[in-house]
């Protein structure tokens, strides 16, 4: 099996080679017929890499249902007993598989491309080539420095020392892909945009091109981030969800980036500008998931992550290098072809609120790498290390993201061109209103309603940005629903319908606007949720039976422990009845595991979820003093909104990508100017 | 002057200097707040990457002498930056959960704001300079729309493309 999965790889390496060198010469010679034809046989064998990648990513998998402990991937990646869903995930749970799925994944996306050439053969026969490029490096990379095929010397062990234990949670078998498919995915607009910068693209459908495909990216970033999120909050037993921790950071820099193209994007398709600007963007988002991994697997940086850590750094570093100087160098060659008449009639304007939205995404993630990188600079001059954790994010960060947050409100409200002062204070009036009221009424609600009632923002700085993330969120959603509102209804004057129809109608007839809304409807339902962050409480406690906890108005009354023992692995768990106001409301099993084969530990929280707040309750496990068993309870508020606005973004984007339906047709009256047809829909 | 004159005005002085006082002050003596305070300041040192507080490791060979010290330090009432001092002493800078404001650590928290001040005004800059570009200039015959005419043009627009 291990000789056809190598055989497989190294075939997939050759097609690359072909693929980058012949489409190469292909492109140099481009006048030459033959050369042309060439060309098309690179292209072939690109697609054809595919299912070379294919091959040996289902050796891996079939080797380890096989528990064929002969691969020493295999051996130190599972064991006999692991669940079915973990063994097909070993192919993406250790550092050499990691590297097969990203081919994977690359090579599907490059297959797509391939496939699809005719939509213009010549722009993406040199995304294609750079596509090859970027696969040349990978393949590479698992040929070479991280074969997952190597065998294991030394007598065959009869069992694997298994998976991580943190690792074996369902998301293990969702949260990497998502991931993945958003890293992998930035590869795709980067080979177009640069494609376009090395031919000199006369017009603007390569941006309309990458557009969706960085959305598609987006998406999949989005989904993958917020996975790890719920699995760190879900597995982790700390409490929380984020922890700033630099491969989270990694993750949230091309996600940042990208962000900011969607919507610089629109500038340069409506007036045409922000061609330079757009182009680093999407190198930016590129080169920053490639330096995410660099992060992740160099060691270069501490982290929690400590588990994909190697010694293919140097690997990265120089690839990152390589691609920043190509990328330069066209991009100083052919810089003024990107050259656009940029004339701006007010300040006042939609275009000025994108390009400060641009900038504000763009110093978060400074701020993120700032921060992420700080430790190692600091070794660097002043030789001791520091640590940058949550404080300096969230004293730095969030202030922002606030301002962000102004924008998002403010974005919507502004046109194109002009906006005249008139108009923002008619449209802005009442969601600026809606945002005092709710700051009004968190303060003078009482403190025992609990979570973000009774808000004293005098008392701590987070309360302060509780208070104004909420009434901001507020103020968004106000904006976005009179969006939907003022639309619906110009179209239910119109055509008689009721207001709920036409403001679908007003949707199909604009889904990237309208879907945006809904994506920014999700980060203000995201906001909401990471706001109550502020009033978590929390409390440990020895508990043995009988024994109660209070924490906010929850009582927990110890009724007993139990065990029970599966393959995989042993299991202890507390069971708690949960009281609220002298009534019993609910019994939750936190859970501790000692997993056989790598002899560890996990805590698998109780988490008994509402809008209004989360119980969650971990067993930490025994007092080694006395053996009393330890637990430990939070109260945090809100989360559970978090994981709403998540399906509410992923509801936008995909509406969002959804074709515009037609405008109805209407005859024009020569007469009547005002029965003309509308306008078509603009964003 | 006025302010002797008025008591009402000099009462909500007095009210505003004691809310503020307040807001200062509020919570700086309460050493469980306190605790809560600096214990989520500093790192557990047993490698797991969490803060103090929130290092959930039963076994844990640090974090339970370290909470007992930092509850030492409080209860004595030694003031906020005497707690640090000694942490980073006994543990080394690593303990600490943010960079310092001092010497070359200053500029973890400088940095964000000088990027970010820059990138402000380099945008205001470029606003302005696009608004104040000359227009094009129009075939001979037409004449620009301007003033409220032309900001009507533009609701009718924007009306019609909201669609």
């Amino acid at each position: 099996m291990a000789q056809i999965g190598s055989f497989a790889l190294l075939l997939a390496l050759a097609l690359s080679v072909y693929s980058f060198g012949v489409g190469l010469l292909a492109l140099i010679f481009k006048d030459d017929p033959d050369w042309n034809r060439l060309g098309e046989t690179a292209r072939r064998a690109g697609v054809v890499v595919f299912p070379a990648v294919l091959l040996a990513a289902l050796v891996l998998v079939v080797s380890a249902f096989r528990n064929d402990f002969s691969i020493a991937y295999i051996y130190h990646h599972s064991n006999r007993d692991l669940d079915a869903k973990y063994k097909f995930a070993t192919l993406w749970s250790g550092q050499e598989g990691s590297l097969v799925f990203w081919s994977l994944l690359l090579s599907g996306y490059a297959f797509v491309l391939r496939l699809r050439y005719k939509t213009d053969p010549r722009l993406f026969a040199y995304a294609s080539v750079i596509l090859a490029g970027v696969q040349v490096f990978f393949f590479a990379l698992v040929n070479i420095a991280a074969n997952p095929f190597g065998l294991l010397e030394g007598p065959l062990r009869a069992d694997g020392t298994g998976l991580n234990p943190l690792l074996q949670y369902p998301e293990m078998v969702i949260h990497p892909p998502m991931l993945y498919l958003g890293y992998v995915g930035t590869t795709i607009p980067f080979a177009f945009a640069l494609g376009a910068l090395i031919m000199k693209y006369p017009g603007d459908k390569w941006i309309h091109i990458t557009r969706r495909w960085t959305m598609v990216t987006w998406g999949f970033l989005t989904i993958g981030i917020f996975l790890g999120a719920h699995w760190a909050y879900a597995v982790l037993g700390w409490g929380g969800y984020w922890g700033w921790d630099p491969v989270e950071n990694a993750s949230l820099m091309p996600w940042l980036v990208g962000t900011a193209f969607l919507h610089s994007v629109m500038m340069q398709e409506k007036r045409g500008m922000l061609k330079v600007w757009n182009m680093w963007l999407v190198f930016a988002s590129f080169w920053l998931a490639i330096l995410g991994t660099f992060l992740t697997r160099s060691g270069i940086i501490s982290s929690v992550h400590a588990f994909a850590q190697s010694s293919i750094g140097p690997w990265f570093g120089w690839f990152l290098a390589l691609t920043f100087a190509v990328f330069v160098f066209f991009f100083v060659q052919n810089h003024k072809h990107l050259r656009s008449e940029h004339k701006l009639e007010a300040v006042v304007s939609r275009e000025s609120s994108f390009m400060f939205n641009n900038l504000l995404f763009c110093a978060l993630c400074f701020t993120v790498l700032w921060g992420t990188w700080f430790p190692k600079i600091s070794e660097w001059v002043q030789g001791n290390k520091v640590t940058v954790s949550a404080p300096f994010y969230n004293r730095v960060a969030i202030p922002v993201a606030l301002l962000l947050v102004v924008l998002t409100a403010l974005g919507p409200l502004l046109a194109w061109g002009k906006t005249s002062f008139e108009s923002l204070k008619r449209n802005f009036m009442w969601p600026s209103v809606g945002a005092v009221i709710t700051a009004i009424f968190l303060m003078a609600t009482p403190p025992s309603w609990g979570g973000a009632f009774g808000l004293r923002p005098w008392q701590d700085v987070s309360y302060f940005y509780s208070l104004m993330a909420i009434s901001l969120a507020v103020m968004c959603t106000l904006t976005i629903a009179s969006e939907f509102y003022r639309g619906g209804r110009v179209i239910s004057e119109k055509t008689g319908q009721g207001m709920f129809a036409s403001m679908v109608q007003l949707t199909h007839r604009n889904t990237r606007r309208y879907g945006g809304y809904i994506v920014h409807f999700g980060v203000v339902v995201v906001i909401i949720g990471v706001a109550g962050g502020a009033f978590n409480i929390d409390k440990e406690q020895e508990m043995a039976y009988g024994d109660k906890m209070s924490l906010g108005p929850y009582t927990l009354l110890c009724r007993s422990y139990t065990d029970e023992e599966f393959p995989n692995y042993d299991a202890q768990w507390a069971v708690l009845d949960v009281f609220k106001d002298g009534r019993q409301i609910d019994t939750l099993t936190p859970e501790r595991r000692f997993y056989k084969a790598s002899q560890q530990t996990s805590t698998m929280p109780f988490i008994r979820s509402s809008l209004k707040e989360d119980l969650y309750v971990v067993y930490e496990g025994l007092n080694q003093d006395n053996g009393h068993p330890i637990l430990k309870a939070h109260l945090n508020p809100l989360v559970m909104w978090i994981w709403l606005g998540v399906w509410i973004i992923i509801g936008g984007t995909v509406l969002a990508l959804v074709p515009n339906a037609p405008a109805p047709v209407r005859v024009a009256v020569p007469r009547t100017l005002e029965h003309a047809a509308p306008v078509p829909a603009g964003d | 002057m006025r302010l002797k004159q008025n008591p009402t005005l000099r009462r909500a002085l007095h009210c505003s200097v004691l809310a503020a006082a307040v807001f200062a002050f509020s919570g700086a003596s309460d050493p469980s707040t306190r605790f809560n305070e600096l214990g989520h300041q500093l790192m557990c040192i047993c490698s797991c990457g969490q803060i103090l507080l929130e290092c959930n490791h039963v076994g844990c060979p640090d974090s339970d002498g370290m909470r007992n010290e930092l509850m030492a330090a409080v209860s004595r009432g030694d003031s906020d930056s005497l707690v640090q001092q000694a942490f980073v002493q006994k543990y080394g800078p690593t303990v600490l959960a943010a960079p310092t404001t001092t010497g070359f650590d200053r500029t973890a928290w400088i940095m964000p704001f000088v990027v970010l001040l820059a990138g402000i005004g380099f945008v205001v800059y470029i606003v302005r300079s696009w608004k104040n570009k000359p227009a094009p200039a129009l075939a001979d015959g037409l004449t620009p729309v301007r003033g409220a005419e032309l900001d009507e043009f533009r609701e009718q627009a924007r009306k019609e493309t909201d669609l």
